[in-house]
């Protein structure tokens, strides 16, 4: 039987002052594009953490393609820089004193060995795939949100990940602006072709964007059941 | 004149090395990290600042003298003797210089956006990468500004050395202790001399380091 894309199973407890929070999910997607919706503070961002590997006192198992990056009970934890994910931040969280080239080599280059020619060219073509060519120079201060999305999002993939991680791409814009750039992302992302997570508390970016919406709520799924009749009694 | 300038400009820079290195990597261990004792840690850190140089030079005799508890086997060991000697200049300059760097290095550890760091491991990067390659170039001003600090603090140094190094001229004099020598000699006119030039090097640090910090922004 072929694997499913995702496979999530995942706990976990988070204190902080006067707040205990449970976070408790698991599913599947056999789709190369996922949607996790939910209000704000459900526990969608802890999860991309928790996927992504950082955070530490997760529980549970995550696997891509039947890959397994955690697995608690076989002592399973590989490391973020082992995992494979990529990772677009909420405002992005581009380095701000690189440029652009910069910031997409840094995924690719590892310190202390210089750069090999594939490595190049890869770079040289995310650029291209991205329109980003003529920033090559640019700091992330100069760049527009727009531009700083297609470089957080080139960034991303410029290791080769085998997930992309979403955070609310598009919650820093409003307007005709996120309606472009919700269309451009979905444009990048059909060609790229890589698994991937997506969060937005937004149903119109969900709709447009994957092709499975899982809901969240409280640091727990909500069952498509459970979701039909909260929807019908709200539609009364 | 010019030895214990040469003198004192030698001691400074290595004794801002020293401390540059352990201020930065113990900033950023005690952003990073919080553990039982990390307060009487910081404490601890922060008490050359506040301590009379004195009672520092004593607890340096204790530690590095030549029958302190150090100092005995780096003499049986190593043969190094640092109880008046210009080395023991430098180590008595970078632990007073230390809190400046360590307390600059730490805020600005903390000052910088956490997923920085976080963006940096979802790109494969190692954390000792991420400390050179992103957390040390974001703290960068502020780690500028704090060495900058140290090494005047350095050049100034007078209470700890002179209890460790002594008054060698030529050996271990350096300029503030020169000046402390030549107003005791009655001799108004080197004091004056070594005051305006330790005061001239001190302004051209304290420029150079604003302009370096202004070139940053």
């Amino acid at each position: 039987m072929a694997h499913p894309v995702l496979d999530i199973d995942l706990r976990a407890t988070l204190r902080s002052p006067g707040r205990t929070f449970t976070l408790d999910t698991r599913f599947q997607s056999s789709h190369t594009c996922t949607a996790l919706m939910g209000p704000s503070g459900a526990g969608k961002s802890t999860m991309l953490l928790a996927i992504a590997g950082l955070l530490p006192q997760a529980q549970g198992h995550v696997r891509v393609h039947g890959a397994t990056l955690l697995d608690t009970s076989a002592s399973v934890n590989r490391p973020t820089r082992e995992r494979g994910v990529g990772m677009v931040f909420q405002d992005y969280a581009l380095f701000p004193h690189m440029n652009v080239e910069q910031n997409l080599l840094f995924g690719v280059r590892r310190m202390g060995r210089p750069l090999v020619e594939t490595e190049r060219m890869r770079v040289d073509a995310l650029l291209e795939q991205f329109d980003l060519q003529a920033l090559r120079n640019a700091l992330p201060r100069d760049l527009s949100g727009g531009q700083k999305q297609r470089v957080a999002l080139a960034r991303a993939l410029a290791p080769a990940p085998r997930l992309l991680l979403l955070d609310e791409p598009l919650s820093a814009l409003d307007g005709t602006l996120r309606q472009r750039l919700r269309a451009e992302l979905a444009e990048m992302l059909a060609r790229v072709q890589v698994p991937t997570l997506i969060v937005t508390h937004e149903p119109r970016d969900a709709e447009l964007l994957a092709q499975q919406v899982v809901h969240m709520e409280d640091g727990r799924l909500q069952s498509p059941k459970a979701r039909l009749a909260q929807d019908g009694l709200a539609g009364r | 004149m010019l030895p214990p300038l040469w003198l004192t400009l030698k001691v400074a820079l290595l004794a801002t090395l020293l401390a540059g290195v352990a201020g930065i990597g113990l900033g950023w261990w005690m952003a990073r990290r919080r553990f039982p004792g990390h307060a009487l840690a910081d404490a601890f850190l922060m008490l050359p600042m506040v301590l009379p140089p004195t009672v520092l030079g004593y607890y340096l005799i204790v530690v590095v003298g030549r029958n302190g508890v150090l100092g005995r086997y780096l003499d049986q060991w190593f043969g190094i003797h640092l109880m008046f000697t210009w080395q023991g200049a430098v180590i008595a300059a970078s632990i007073v210089s230390l809190p400046l760097i360590y307390k600059a290095a730490r805020a600005a550890f903390e000052d910088a956006d956490p997923r920085m760091v976080l963006a940096a491991r979802t790109l494969g990067a190692s954390e000792l990468e991420i400390f050179l390659r992103i957390s040390l170039p974001l703290a960068g001003r502020g780690v500028v500004a704090g060495l900058m600090l140290a090494f005047a603090r350095a050049m100034g140094e007078f209470g700890a050395t002179l209890m460790i190094a002594g008054n060698l001229p030529g050996k271990t004099q350096t300029l503030s202790i020169a000046v402390y020598d030549a107003v005791q000699a009655g001799n108004d006119a080197q004091a004056l001399w070594l005051t305006l030039l330790i005061s001239v090097v001190c302004m051209c640090v304290l420029m150079a380091s604003s302009r370096l910090l202004q070139a940053q922004h």
